[in-house]
């Protein structure tokens, strides 16, 4: 695949040698001429100098070819207004964005950009995860589906434990879709399986069930 | 009419100050507050210090009763986003951009923004200037 990527930052420089190495066509497009040459050191001909939000610039690296386009500078004013570019005048069939600001996920999506990689969110979740007084973690939004894989610990105050899946009720659209029990040995559910102390549960939830759901798994309010 | 002003230079202040005269109710936004020195001592309007692609910010400046929402900033891509917030998140009736870059005023005009190119505007303008100087003596000391 020809993926274009804009911004030659940490992030878009370690993606671009990434996507090098899984032997895709790269180029990575970075504004500033210091950054750039330190870039094409390790990336060559795969680094270009020039802005990737000037219709000229996309032109001239033949964006119309592109399979895709990825966004990872660190202002998201620049990441849409490159994705909505290479998709309504280049036609660049899938665009992905890096959102530096959480608040701007609706618009991204309602614009149509394809795929958004919320930063903040990522290292949250990911901090969140290393604290044990976060019991319910939202781990992936389901992009277009409106529900999101969360992570809850079932703790010794949980109403549910020694209870079957099938005698639980969950929450709206809530579902368990995986569970880890405290061997580490990861379960598919079934309805007869019951919970116990020290589990761990990978759900599917709607982000407005996700409190009810944390109540009823961990039995805190 | 209610109106929103994000950028508060040369051509936004101008603008808010007039809006204002004529009786409308005028926000007028910028990141850096010594741009509000641009406004005249009897400014009617409101100025507050904010960023106009941020989605608070715009609330806090009564965007919901926005009838007209107009991108002024010296940025093309923040006008743009802004432009497409006020109008896609927040539903305002009418939203102008300006964009210096016509190649960008063009796809955006398309994607339903209403956008004018301020370089283009210009450029065609000094073109005629120079080319019919008999017919247009007056636009050039305008």
């Amino acid at each position: 695949m020809y993926i274009i990527v804009v911004g030659g930052g940490k992030i878009g420089f370690a993606l671009s040698q990434s996507l090098l190495l899984n032997g895709h066509e790269v180029l990575c497009i970075e504004q500033d001429a210091q950054r750039n040459s330190i870039n094409s050191k390790s990336l060559g001909s795969a680094s270009f100098i020039g802005d990737g939000c000037e219709v000229s610039v996309l032109d001239k690296i033949g964006a119309s070819r592109a399979d895709a386009l990825i966004a990872t500078t660190g202002d998201d004013q620049d990441n849409l207004i490159t994705c909505q570019i290479a998709k309504h005048k280049f036609g660049v069939p899938k665009t992905i964005a890096q959102i530096n600001n959480p608040q701007n996920r609706d618009i991204f999506r309602i614009l149509g950009v394809d795929a958004t990689v919320n930063i903040t969110e990522v290292i949250m979740s990911q901090i969140v995860q290393e604290m044990p007084e976060h019991p319910l973690v939202p781990v992936l939004s389901l992009q277009g589906t409106g529900q999101e894989l969360c992570h809850v610990d079932i703790t010794t105050n949980s109403s549910v434990i020694g209870k079957q899946l099938n005698q639980i009720e969950l929450p709206g659209l809530s579902r368990i879709a995986l569970i880890i029990d405290k061997n580490r040995e990861v379960k598919i559910p079934s309805d007869t399986m019951i919970l116990r102390s020290g589990d761990e549960i990978i759900a599917v939830t709607r982000p407005e069930d996700e409190e009810n759901l944390r109540i009823l798994l961990t039995g805190d309010n | 009419m209610n109106i929103l002003i994000m950028g508060c230079g040369r051509v936004g202040s101008s603008l808010a100050s007039s809006f204002s005269q004529k009786g409308h109710t005028v926000i007028i936004l910028d990141i850096n507050s010594t741009a509000f020195q641009r406004l005249p001592a009897d400014f009617e309007g409101t100025a507050i210090v904010g960023n106009g692609t941020d989605q608070d910010t715009l609330t806090g400046a009564n965007v919901n009763d926005t009838d007209v929402f107009l991108a002024l900033t010296q940025g093309d891509n923040r006008n743009l986003m802004a432009a497409q917030i006020a109008k896609h998140i927040f539903k305002v009736p009418r939203v102008l951009s300006r964009v210096y870059d016509k190649n960008r005023a063009d796809i955006f005009a398309k994607l339903g923004i209403e956008t004018f190119s301020s370089t283009y505007i210009m450029s065609n303008m000094i073109e005629d200037i120079v080319i019919n100087p008999e017919t247009n003596e007056e636009k050039s000391n305008l």
